[in-house]
């Protein structure tokens, strides 16, 4: 959709005149991301992560079939052809240290994208389906890099594969036979890797998929904005090409700054020095943890070490592992608040910081030693966890005051740069306080 | 609509209204609904374990090196596999411990062989996630119960290897396993 002011593709050339009557796709690019896609003005720059997300995807692929075309799916020459990949293939280094470090900054500006959503209320109506397909998007990315991560068969590789596989096996009854069918024997061997090769190359073109949904999904209702009061006529935006082109453009250049700093002088900072040494079957190294983006979770399945009536603890730490991430599914419906944005909700606003904190010291014990005290911390952390989203989020909502809302995005924006008396002069710009179609 | 009444006048509708074209409709879809389940049979069932992973031979240990107080580390079906000597000290303190009152309950006796108490036979994979416990090595951590110490998530089982402490829910596995002479077993 576009909103009814949008600029209209009018083919100049008549080479593009051609492709446009057989073959409008040129057309698709224009409304979707050109200059026919209007977009709201005051976006910050918290509204760059997608595009840096969809950058990230870029390099994990083009570094990764790369990767691929040196690499043997085999449990004995995949260590040796990872090494050999460092050592003689040209720039192989880059590319493997490039592929490395862009799973972390893939889920660096993810985790930013989503805490962005969840402070501006981008998973409300109407935007519930482009949450909910960003859910899908992250599950695929976490299967992805967890295939990923197995394929050098280092120590941590193995064990991974076993402890994750291993979830799996806690689900009663079919969970065993899963488990094997997962690996296609009893512990990680052969058949594993390879299979788990086949799939990490496969997903991420499903998740590509699943992103064209997401942005589809997106530009029916359009972006969200950091009022979350809806757009209401032509002032409120501007077209997304040049301005929101340029604006992701620097985005972009101070991600890549900052990829480079780490790639260059620190590749190996956010890896584990246990996945240089080659899987070993007989001994598990005394401090397994996975990559730095699973710690929360990691902290959550940790948390669960007494049985509960009759389910084991083994299964309620697998059962709130999950939860964590598909409670979020229903978050749309849990926060029934009609004011979107947090810049409005100063209880909310105070919570989600709240929130942030918790996810952080979650991250921080799933990193640490399962020994006290970070046990201890990540279990009433976890419980915090569960309880902002079914019990806080939904009685904050019934019961917060929210701050009165701009009447409309332009006049948030002069408000803001304390441009006083153009106002009356600019169209549809009531005093309303509440978005009228909001909820 | 006008040509379903037509055809119903042409004497296809049967018993309840039910014409023999409904019937069609239900087995076609049926049959394409069991073709497409038996496309997608192999194709699941190729992950699961292959002919050479299935093939797994039995394992046979020495037992003739193993000092009491001594344990040893080898391979059953490519999962570590604990052989261990239990010194009189520690059989002593597995038989004190009230079986009963365990998260696994199991006696010394249950888990090993008649007369041959001393041989704990243990699969080395914590019944946590999978990880090989510490414990069976010289000098490696063997837990607040002297048996074994998974560095996983902090599982400790006692000297008959029953789970004590921690998140794992049963006693390290004992496979199926028999003397072929005093100092010779054959596991599998």
């Amino acid at each position: 959709m576009s909103f009814p002011w949008a600029e209209h593709y009018t083919p100049k050339h008549p080479a593009m005149q051609w492709i446009d009557e057989k073959l409008p796709l040129p057309r698709l690019v224009y409304n979707a991301i050109g200059a026919g896609y209007p977009v709201p003005r005051n976006l910050n720059y918290f509204w760059n992560f997608g595009v840096l997300a969809g950058l990230a995807l870029v390099i994990q692929i083009v570094t990764g079939v790369i990767m691929a075309m040196h690499y043997g799916a085999n449990t004995l020459v995949a260590f040796g052809t990872v090494e050999q990949t460092m050592r003689d293939v040209n720039a192989g280094w880059l590319m493997r240290y490039a592929h490395a470090n862009g799973a972390s900054f893939f889920f660096i500006v993810v985790y930013l994208h989503i805490f962005r959503g969840l402070f501006y209320g981008s998973y409300k109506a109407p935007r519930e389906m482009v949450w909910l397909l960003g859910l899908v998007i992250f599950l695929l990315m976490m299967a992805t890099a967890f295939m990923g991560y197995v394929l050098p068969w280092g120590q941590m590789s193995y064990w991974g594969a076993k402890v994750i596989t291993g979830l799996f096996g806690a689900i009663p009854v079919v969970g065993e036979p899963i488990q094997t069918w997962l690996l296609g024997g009893f512990a990680p061997g052969n058949a594993s890797l390879n299979r788990f090769f086949s799939l990490h190359f496969l997903l991420p073109f499903v998740i590509a998929g699943v992103i064209i949904l997401h942005i589809w999904a997106l530009h029916i209702p359009g972006s969200s904005n950091p009022t979350g009061v809806e757009v209401k006529g032509p002032q409120d935006t501007v077209p997304f090409h040049p301005y929101y082109t340029a604006k992701d453009g620097f985005g972009v250049g101070v991600f890549l700054i900052l990829f480079s700093i780490l790639l260059f002088f620190a590749p190996n900072y956010l890896g584990h020095p246990d996945n240089y040494i080659e899987a070993n079957p007989l001994s598990t190294p005394a401090h397994i943890v996975p990559e730095w983006y699973f710690w929360p979770f990691y902290a959550i399945l940790r948390a669960f070490t007494v049985d509960f009536f009759f389910i084991p603890a083994k299964l309620l730490g697998v059962l709130a592992m999950f939860a964590s991430i598909l409670l979020l599914f229903f978050l749309p419906w849990l926060d029934t608040s009609p004011v979107r944005s947090g810049n409005y909700r100063p209880t909310f606003k105070k919570f989600w910081w709240i929130l942030i904190a918790d996810v952080l010291v979650l991250g921080y014990c799933g990193g640490a030693p399962a020994e006290e005290p970070y046990v201890m911390i990540s279990q009433i952390a976890s419980a915090y966890y569960f309880a902002h989203f079914l019990i806080i989020l939904p009685l904050i909502s019934r019961f917060e005051r929210p701050l009165p809302l701009p009447g409309s995005i332009t006049e948030s924006v002069l408000n803001r740069h304390n441009i006083k008396g153009e106002q009356d002069a600019l169209p549809g710009m009531g005093a309303d306080p509440q978005p009228s179609n909001a909820g | 609509m006008a040509s379903v009444e037509h055809t119903d006048s042409q004497g296809l509708s049967g018993e309840g209204g039910v014409r023999r074209r409904d019937f069609i409709n239900i087995a076609a879809v049926s049959f394409a609904g069991v073709g497409a389940v038996a496309v997608v049979i192999p194709l699941v069932d190729q992950m699961n374990p292959s002919a050479d992973v299935l093939a797994l031979a039995s394992t046979e240990v020495d037992l003739s090196a193993i000092q009491p107080g001594q344990a040893i580390k080898t391979t059953f079906r490519s999962q570590p596999l604990f052989v261990r000597h239990l010194t009189e000290k520690e059989i002593a303190e597995a038989d004190k411990v009230d079986a009963g009152g365990l998260r696994d309950p199991q006696t010394l006796e249950e888990r090993t062989v008649d007369g041959k108490k001393q041989w704990l036979v243990t699969m080395g994979v914590c019944t946590h996630l999978g990880c090989v416990p510490l414990g069976a090595g010289e000098g490696e951590n063997k837990g607040e119960f002297g048996g074994y110490f998974c560095p996983c998530h902090g599982s400790h089982y006692d000297t008959a290897a029953r789970i004590r402490k921690g998140p794992a829910p049963k006693n390290l596995e004992v496979p199926k396993f028999s003397f072929t002479s005093d100092t010779a077993i054959l596991v599998g």
